[in-house]
This record gives C-alpha cells, structure tokens and sequence, in this order.
C-alpha cells in the first residue's frame, strides 16, 4: 500500500480528519525547506503538499504567486525540490508527500525522467493543477512509476465529469471549495457540504477539500464532512518573511497548532 | 525543409474534437475551467453551422467592420524593393483600426447567445483591448480589460480609448507585467466570476476552443484575400507573410491557403533586438515545446521551464508562447517562421510611409519587413501577399520616442 492510501486509512480508523498543509518549495527560504517539513509534520500534518514554483501559475492568487516569484528568484527548481524530498524522507518515511505544480516544468524537466527521480526521493503523488482528466495520458509516466495522479474535482464539475473524476480518483480526491483561485476567502459551508456529500457517494478515494480554509473554525466546520482540509494560502502568508529556518519552523508550529485542535477536538467530540 | 511530423492530406480538418494540432493545442487548465470551456466549445459548434448566427455576424462585419477590406497593390514600394509585387491586405482599413475586431465581434454575439453580462479581454498593444471595448459598448455589456503595467505606459492612446468606450481597464503588476501576465490575470478573472462573464481571447492561443475560434473569426481575412487575388489577378500570391505574435491575424491570412500546397506561407515573428541576444519573442524560431496558457505549442522558457520574458518594440508581439495551429504549421514543414528584428520593423515601418503614404501598426511593420525580403527573392511577375494586420497611430509615441524627439 503506498503511503498516501495508509494515512487515509489510519485517519479513518482513528476517526480522524487530515490535515494537510501546503507549503511552496524555496519559500521563504530554500535552506529552510527541510526543517519545514518536519516542523509541518510536528504540529500534526498528516500529508504535505509541496508547491513547485511556475512562473504563470494561472490558478494561483497573490500570496501564492508571490511565494513562487520569491522562490524563483533563488533559482529553486525541480532539481532542489527532489533532493528536498529526498533528505525529508531520510528520517521521516511515514508522512506522504504530494508535489503540486503546474504542467511546463514538468514537460521541460522530461516525464519519464521526472517520474523516476521523484519516485526514488520519496514523492507519493503529483497534482498538475493545469492537466484535467482529459489530458491524462500526458505524464502517464507518473502513474507507471507508481505515484499517485491527485485529481481535483471544482463546484462547476458537471455530474458527467465528476463521475468520470471518482472513477479515477487515486490517493485522495482534492475538491476545490469555491469557483476562484487560491486564498480567496469565499467559502459556503453548507454548498460545500452537499457537493462533498455527493463526491463521498461516489469516490472510493477519501475528499480533502482545500480552498479558502484559512482557520480552526472554517477547517472545523469543514472537518464535519470531509476525510481532510488544504491550508494553503493562509500558512504560506504567515511563513513570509519569516528571519531564518527556526522562525520559520516555529511560525508554523503556531499557525497548525490551532487547527490540529479544533480538528482533534471535534473527532473527539464526534466518538 | 524539415518536417518533424508528416503532413496531412487536409489542414483544414483540424483541430479534431479534443482541440489538437497534432501534438499541440489541448485543454490544459485547472477543473473549474472545464466546465465553461465545453459550455462554449459546445455554444459555438452550434452556432457556427446556424444560419441566423451566420448572417448576423455577416452583417456586422460589413456595417460595423467595415469588411471586406481590400488588396492594394503597393506599387511605389514594389518598385523601390526592385524584386516581386507587393500586395497588402488591409486590415488596418477595419473599423479600430486592426484586424482584432473580426474576432471580438464575433465572440461578443457569442457571449450574447450565452447570456453573459461581463465581458473581460487581456491586451497587449492594447488593440485587442480597444476591440473588445468597442463590441461591449455596441452590445451594453460591462468590460474590463488587463494590461500589463509595462504596456499601458507604452500603449497610452489605447488606454484612453478603452476608457472612453466605457471598460475598465486593471492593469497587471505580477510577472513580466506584460500580455502573458495579463492572460493569467484574465484567466483568475475568469475562474472567479465564470458565472456571468465571457473571457474573449485576442489570439488563436488559450485552451481549446479559443485557438479553433478565434482562428475561425478572423479566417475571413484569407478567404477574401483568396478570391481577390482570383479576381482582380487571375492567379494566387506566390508567398504570403504576416507577423506573428499569438497568431490570429497570421492564421486568419494562411488558413485559406493551406490547401494550396504551392503557395509559400511565411510567418515573421518579433526578433527584437536579435535571436542571438536571447531579447525576443519568437516562441517558433528559437522556443521549444511546452505547456502555456492551455495549450501545448512553443514557448520561449528557460531549462527549468520557466517562461521567459520577451522583448520586442511592439507589445502585440511581445508573447513567450503561440498559437497551436502555428506549432503544427511549423512541424509540418506547411509554414515557415522567421525572426525580424526592432530595426528591421522600423525600417519597413518609414518606408511604407514614405513610398505608400500608410502608416503601418509595428506589429504589422515586422510583416512589411518580411515581405521586401521575399519580395526580393522572387522576379518582378511575382505577387508576395502581406497582412497588413493594423494602422500605426497607437504607435507614433513609440517610433518618435525611440527616435529621440518630444511630442
Ligand atoms: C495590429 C496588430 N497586429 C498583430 C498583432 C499580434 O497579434 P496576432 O499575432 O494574434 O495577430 C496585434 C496585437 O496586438 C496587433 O495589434
């Protein structure tokens, strides 16, 4: 079993909701990167997604954008990124990592060759924020490397597609909560809840839903009904101009710490 | 000439139902676009074969547009090159002034079949922007242009103009501050109110169906040229040049052509201030395969797959990627692609005005370009075709700055 379906089944069977923190690799500094994750790991994230920095992230609002800009502008790369993963996975072989990014570095990088090295480094999964489901057999690689091809399911998904997009769930099924880019701060819990519901009806795969959580509160009331929630934006904003690496470290050990109560309060609450 | 791919019987049988070129174009974006995308794919299939929809736009392009414009035989300039007969298709006759508003008047009925209240445009030279502007006006729908910071100080004239027709215009301070960061900021636009917005593309690039699309608006250009040239001189042009930034004005002059196996078609993109020096934006001369903006085609980016940014006096060219048809145009061997340089643009831009009395677009001043350097490789029976995509006047603040003298 790879590691991303393991977590899931022991978040399940400790009636636990996951918590995954989005981080852009290199940001807010490429030394840092490691002690990071193991900070994320520490303050109770059950999955990291690493941001690969492009320099058009069409999907991406301000502080994401920006996060990558600042990263970019310290030459951070695949290459990096991989060998980031790789000293992480040295110590910690448990926490599942999902690379998340957008197409052209990939391409440039080579499938084949991308596939391989991110599969020895410890990669579990790789979501392609511009590679829908109709693109699938672009990077087929990955998935013949045995990585997981995260899918995102969005409130414009029609039932067509969404039943085509739980069919092929691998990993977890990443449902954006709100028609936007990321850290805009829209979210409508009860819309979300009912589309999720749908997508549990459907999916094998556990639903994390990322997009505007931001809080203990808006990742609580998510955590009502999903297997996970996403924090991106609002984790990544806190982490800016942070001093060094221990700051860093400690920045998001204060942000999570929070969160990871309100979701450990409420399963408890629930058993 | 290499050809990478073999060419098929038929070019005008792309792209097929998924939005290939072969191994380019596709629907590349994030799952919230999906949705809208085939919304539109499936509107506009529709509407292309409706004869009501035909003749509406029909008679817009004629009454509004002002179409069809004419092939006008440059004579004097003909005569000073000293080599083949120098046509221009003029584009620039259009009503504002480019050959832009053939698509926006198209995808503007479009929206209005769709319902949609808000129309949002990227530009660069800002014409696309003008010619969006224009169509919302026309139609009473709000509109709200990105620009990139660095265009709206090159562009002014046009930004007024936009304003005066009542858009909005936001400008773009992320990235390069030019056209591609304006398309993703467009594209965000998009995502988030997809509602009751209408995202009109200015170039055959984004995801599928834009490249068909708009390469279908604006393919009125080479169909009219086509049977000009048969009617006016009994024959097709030997060679056929346009400038090529995204590549809507070029596909609109080649698509009719393509079948003519025997016609020479030759796309001139921005060299800037030459391939070698890396400060340019020729995506198929000197790029490489990549993803961009939802579709596969070249793109200019660095070993990491960074797009790179580009560089060229005019900001209609100033564009890392490409249109997907044109990618395949290239593999094929079906089309050529060349670099012309600021200088050379320049140069063609004065000497269209002083031997033919038009001022040419900068844009389209690369195309002029190219056409006296294959006027010159064929003999004075020749006929070399060039799209003259747009008039110079949003320009002039450019040439006379780059020229040293104060307004
Ligand atoms: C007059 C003119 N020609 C050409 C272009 C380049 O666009 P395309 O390559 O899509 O024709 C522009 C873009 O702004 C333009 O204004």
């Amino acid at each position: 079993m790879n590691r991303i379906d393991q977590r899931f089944a022991e978040l399940k069977a400790a009636g636990r909701t996951g918590l995954i923190p989005f981080v852009t690799a290199g940001d807010p500094s490429p030394e840092g990167v490691v002690p990071l994750l193991h900070a994320l790991v520490a303050a109770g994230a059950d999955l990291i997604e690493l941001g690969v920095p492009f320099s058009d992230p069409m999907a991406d609002g301000p502080v994401i954008q920006h996060a990558g800009e600042r990263a970019l502008a310290k030459g951070v790369g695949l290459d990096a990124i991989l060998a980031w993963v790789r000293a992480f996975r040295a110590t910690d072989m448990a926490t599942p990592v999902v690379l998340m990014g957008y197409l052209n570095p990939i391409e440039v990088h080579g499938y084949e060759r991308f596939a391989r090295e991110a599969a020895q480094a410890g990669v579990d999964g790789v979501l392609l924020v511009d590679c829908p489901l109709e693109e699938a057999d672009t990077g087929a690689a990955i998935r013949a490397a045995g990585l997981c091809r995260i899918q995102l399911a969005a409130p414009t998904t029609s039932a067509a597609r969404l039943e085509r997009l739980c069919g092929a769930a691998e990993g977890f099924l990443y449902y954006v909560s709100f028609a936007g880019i990321t850290g805009a701060a829209r979210l409508s819990v009860a819309e979300i809840e009912s589309r999720v519901g749908a997508i549990r009806a459907r999916a094998q795969a556990p639903v994390a839903v990322g997009f505007g959580v931001r809080d203990a509160a808006s990742a609580a009331a998510i955590a009502a009904f999903a297997d996970a929630v996403v924090i991106g934006s609002a984790l990544v904003q806190r982490l800016a101009g942070s001093a060094d690496a221990a700051e860093t470290c400690a920045r998001a050990q204060a942000f999570l710490a929070p969160i990871r109560g309100a979701l450990d309060a409420r399963a408890a609450h629930a058993a | 000439m290499t050809s990478k791919i073999a060419p098929p019987e038929d070019f005008h049988a792309y792209p097929d139902a998924r939005g290939r070129f072969g191994p380019y174009g596709g629907v590349y974006v994030a799952e919230t676009l999906m949705a809208p995308l085939e919304a539109l794919a499936e509107t506009y299939l529709r509407l292309r074969d409706d004869p009501q929809f035909r003749a509406e736009l029909d008679r817009d392009l004629a009454h509004y547009v002002g179409r069809p414009s004419p092939i006008y035989h440059a004579e004097r300039l003909s005569a000073e090159v000293g080599g083949a007969q120098i046509l221009l298709k003029r584009e620039d006759l259009n009503h504002t002034g480019a050959h832009k508003i053939n698509n926006t008047v198209g995808q503007a009925l479009v929206a209005r079949r769709m319902g949609k209240t808000r129309i949002i445009a990227e530009t660069g030279a800002g014409q696309h922007g003008v010619a969006s502007a224009t169509v919302a006006a026309r139609l009473g729908l709000k509109c709200v242009v990105y620009m990139g910071a660095v265009d709206i100080e090159r562009q002014a004239i046009n930004v007024y103009r936009m304003k005066l027709l009542g858009a909005e215009v936001v400008p773009v301070t992320s990235g390069s501050k030019t056209l591609k960061d304006a398309l993703n900021e467009a594209l965000r636009d998009w995502v988030t109110n997809v509602a009751d917005t209408f995202y009109i593309i200015g170039t055959v690039a984004g995801p599928h169906p834009y490249p068909m699309m708009v390469r279908d608006f604006n393919a009125i250009v080479g169909r009219e040229a086509r049977a000009q040239m048969l009617a006016q001189y009994g024959r097709l042009p030997d060679a056929i040049t346009a400038c090529v930034g995204g590549g809507s004005n070029a596909i609109g002059l080649f698509h009719a052509f393509l079948n003519d196996r025997r016609v020479r078609i030759v796309g001139a993109e921005a060299a800037g201030e030459g391939l070698a020096t890396g400060r340019h934006a020729a995506s198929l001369a000197a790029g490489r395969p990549g993803v961009l903006h939802g579709n596969r085609t070249y793109v200019i980016c660095d070993d990491n797959g960074q797009i790179g940014e580009t560089h060229s006096i005019s900001a209609g060219l100033d564009y890392p990627g490409v249109g997907p048809e044109h990618a395949f145009l290239k593999d094929t061997g079906r089309a050529e692609y060349v670099g012309v340089s600021d200088d050379e643009a320049l140069a063609a831009f004065h000497r269209l005005a002083r031997t033919e009395g038009i001022l040419a677009a900068l844009e389209s001043s690369h195309a002029v370009a190219q056409a006296i350097k294959l006027a010159r490789e064929y003999p004075k029976d020749a006929i070399v075709l060039c799209n003259l995509s747009g008039r110079g006047d949003k320009d002039v603040h450019t040439i006379a700055q780059r020229e040293g003298i104060t307004l």
